[in-house]
């Protein structure tokens, strides 16, 4: 097991630094200087050479790099192009607020997902998977945005139940029952845009589990269809819904960008958008980097997990790597 | 050959019926765009004494903030995301087939640097691509097609690669291999016709893609930029009114879930011409 560890620790590492190479090209190619985001136009020139040389500014491009990255690791992001401010202090404020959308919005689209996508899969062809396809087929279709201006509309402007903007009133920062109503119409969004493509990968892996032998051996012996599902189909159906948990790491940053904006969700999204509109690239940067480091993460995770949950993942995939 | 497959192919539109609807909407909506023109309003004429009108028998689905009639800067925001779907269709395809098929005809080292390029650019998140590639280039309509093709063509080029691993093997490519033919006539002559199906099915998802990515960078304001404007870009500004106006985001709205939902039921029909023996209504089997 540490072997297998090592081995995929040792590939992820090469490929983030590859990205950081990638980042900091893309920074470099930027029409604009590091300097800019640092400096006011009334300092003295002299000033200004005194910054560049306090930041390695001017130095070469490949010590550059090493600045650069040994800031990265120790949590030193730069400063915003347009607002001056530390990216660093601006992600840590920001990044909690999105995790607290989306970790529950894919939760509860994952459990629905599972029970949903379970049943359709076992009641193939019956009305039930058809409705649920049919509701499916309409959700992939339908763009987060506007359903998040439906439910605006009729919820927040029509209804008057639910506040259609931010996380909090003002005035009411610290309770509770306000952050959920606030939080109520995003989650909903978020929840049913998530739901569709999961709860179609569910079924296809159940159908698959469906046709294995060890279904036909378990109704030979006269187990119940609710037993054979959820005792014995349902565990092999969560072997590739773990995976997906893993890869699904990035949009704890990611995968809101869109409710986030209509919704003014003080997260990551509002402020990437805001960042590309005003070419802030070293904001832009500091994001893709975050975003590309959780995908490196995520799959890593996700190839650890189950190969502790799958131990016959491990040997293949120790074969293959070491073949 | 060919016909048995379009028979197929039309005879899973007849027990389809989603397929069938959705195959009707489409050159519905197609003809609307072309004919734009031919509605009583310009799409830019601005009426203010018309300002924020509900829907009536003169507007139809209303007058937007600047008394323009709604149904008609609809439709030609039609023109502009179907556009886009199309031409970014045509892109993202090109570069998936020519990289799904060299990477399946040649295999060994290169097919593993192609496929974990693939597998890269796909597990990041398309926006963050998408948004970041598009901040190097000048803003407009070109770009937004440009990017969004550069970063969906990954499923296409796995799809085809998969056939083309089969395609190689068969006798007329062998053959043509034997008779000495240059690779490129081989890539071109014998192997894209083969995955011709395949081509297709990905390239109707492609549309549909393309649709939902342009609606959403357009909404976001990182899109078709005014004076032009397609379905995101009207809802973007719907959104700004919806208080007062939130019949001015249903429209665009329905337009592109059916536009897409019909592309994607299109796409699942279109199968049969990939396995023609498979028939019938399987969808989600893989």
């Amino acid at each position: 097991m540490a072997k297998y560890i090592i081995k995929r620790l040792a590939q992820a590492i090469p490929l983030l630094i590859l990205i950081s190479i990638l980042c900091f090209t893309l920074l470099k190619l930027a029409p604009y200087d590091a300097i800019d985001a640092i400096s006011t136009p009334n300092m003295s020139q002299r000033t200004i050479a005194l910054i560049k040389a306090k930041y390695g500014l001017d130095r070469p491009a490949y010590l550059q790099y090493f600045y650069w990255i040994s800031g990265i690791v120790r949590g030193e992001f730069g400063y915003s192009l347009v607002t001056h401010e530390s990216i660093a202090e601006a992600l840590l404020a920001r990044i909690p607020a999105t995790v607290l959308l989306v970790l529950p919005a894919y939760a509860a689209a994952l459990i629905l997902a599972v029970i949903l996508g379970l049943y359709s899969g076992f009641q193939q062809g019956k009305w039930l998977d058809k409705f649920v396809d049919g509701c499916c087929s309409i959700g992939i279709a339908t763009p987060s945005f506007w359903l998040a201006m439906i439910l605006v509309f009729i919820f927040g402007y029509k209804l008057k139940w639910f506040p259609i903007i931010g996380m909090h009133t003002i005035g009411a920062e610290h309770s509770l029952l306000d952050l959920v109503r606030h939080l109520v119409m995003p989650f909903t969004v978020l929840t049913i845009a998530f739901l569709p493509e999961l709860i179609q990968y569910v079924k296809s892996s159940t159908i698959s589990q469906l046709s294995e032998d060890y279904v036909v051996v378990q109704k030979a012996f006269g187990a119940g269809n609710v037993e054979i599902l959820f005792r014995h189909v349902f565990k092999n159906v969560l072997l590739p819904v773990i995976t997906m948990i893993g890869m699904a790491l990035p949009m704890l940053v990611t995968g809101a960008f869109i409710t986030e904006t209509v919704f003014s969700w003080p997260g990551i999204g509002p402020y990437f958008v805001k960042a590309i509109q005003g070419m802030d690239y070293p904001v832009v940067m500091a994001i893709m980097l975050l975003s590309a480091s959780m995908v490196i993460i995520g799959n890593l995770v996700a190839d650890l997990l189950y190969s502790i949950i799958d131990p016959r993942i491990q040997s293949i995939q120790v074969q293959r790597i070491g073949g | 050959m060919k016909n048995r497959r379009i028979e197929k192919f039309q005879d899973e539109l007849r027990s389809n019926k989603a397929a069938r609807l959705g195959v009707i909407f489409l050159v519905l909506i197609s003809l609307l765009a072309v004919f734009a023109f031919l509605s009583p309003y310009q799409p830019d004429a601005a009426d203010v004494a018309a300002m924020f009108q509900h829907p009536t028998a003169v507007h139809w689905f209303g007058t937007d903030e600047l008394g323009r009639d709604y149904l008609t800067r609809t439709i030609y925001g039609g023109r502009i995301s179907l556009a886009v779907g199309l031409l970014a269709m045509i892109i993202s395809t090109g570069i998936g087939v020519a990289v799904g098929t060299v990477s399946g005809y040649f295999g060994g080292k290169l097919d593993n640097f192609l496929m974990r390029t693939v597998d890269v650019i796909s597990s990041i998140p398309w926006m963050i691509l998408v948004t970041v590639t598009s901040i190097y280039l000048t803003p407009g309509l070109f770009t937004v097609v440009l990017v969004i093709s550069l970063f969906t063509w990954m499923n296409t080029a796995r799809l085809i690669r998969a056939e083309t691993l089969s395609a190689k093997e068969r006798e007329y490519v062998l053959y043509a291999v034997s008779t000495g033919q240059s690779t490129f006539k081989i890539i071109l002559k014998h192997i894209v016709p083969t995955v011709f199906p395949t081509l297709i099915v990905a390239a109707t998802v492609n549309i549909a893609n393309a649709i939902m990515m342009e609606s959403a960078l357009s909404f976001l304001g990182l899109g078709v930029q005014q004076p032009l404007s397609s379905w995101g870009s009207l809802l973007q500004n719907a959104q700004g009114n919806l208080e007062n106006a939130p019949y001015m985001a249903v429209l665009p709205g329905v337009l592109i879930i059916l536009t897409v939902y019909s592309f994607n039921k299109l796409s699942q029909a279109l199968r049969v011409l990939v396995e023609p023996k498979s028939g019938g209504n399987r969808q989600g089997v893989k």
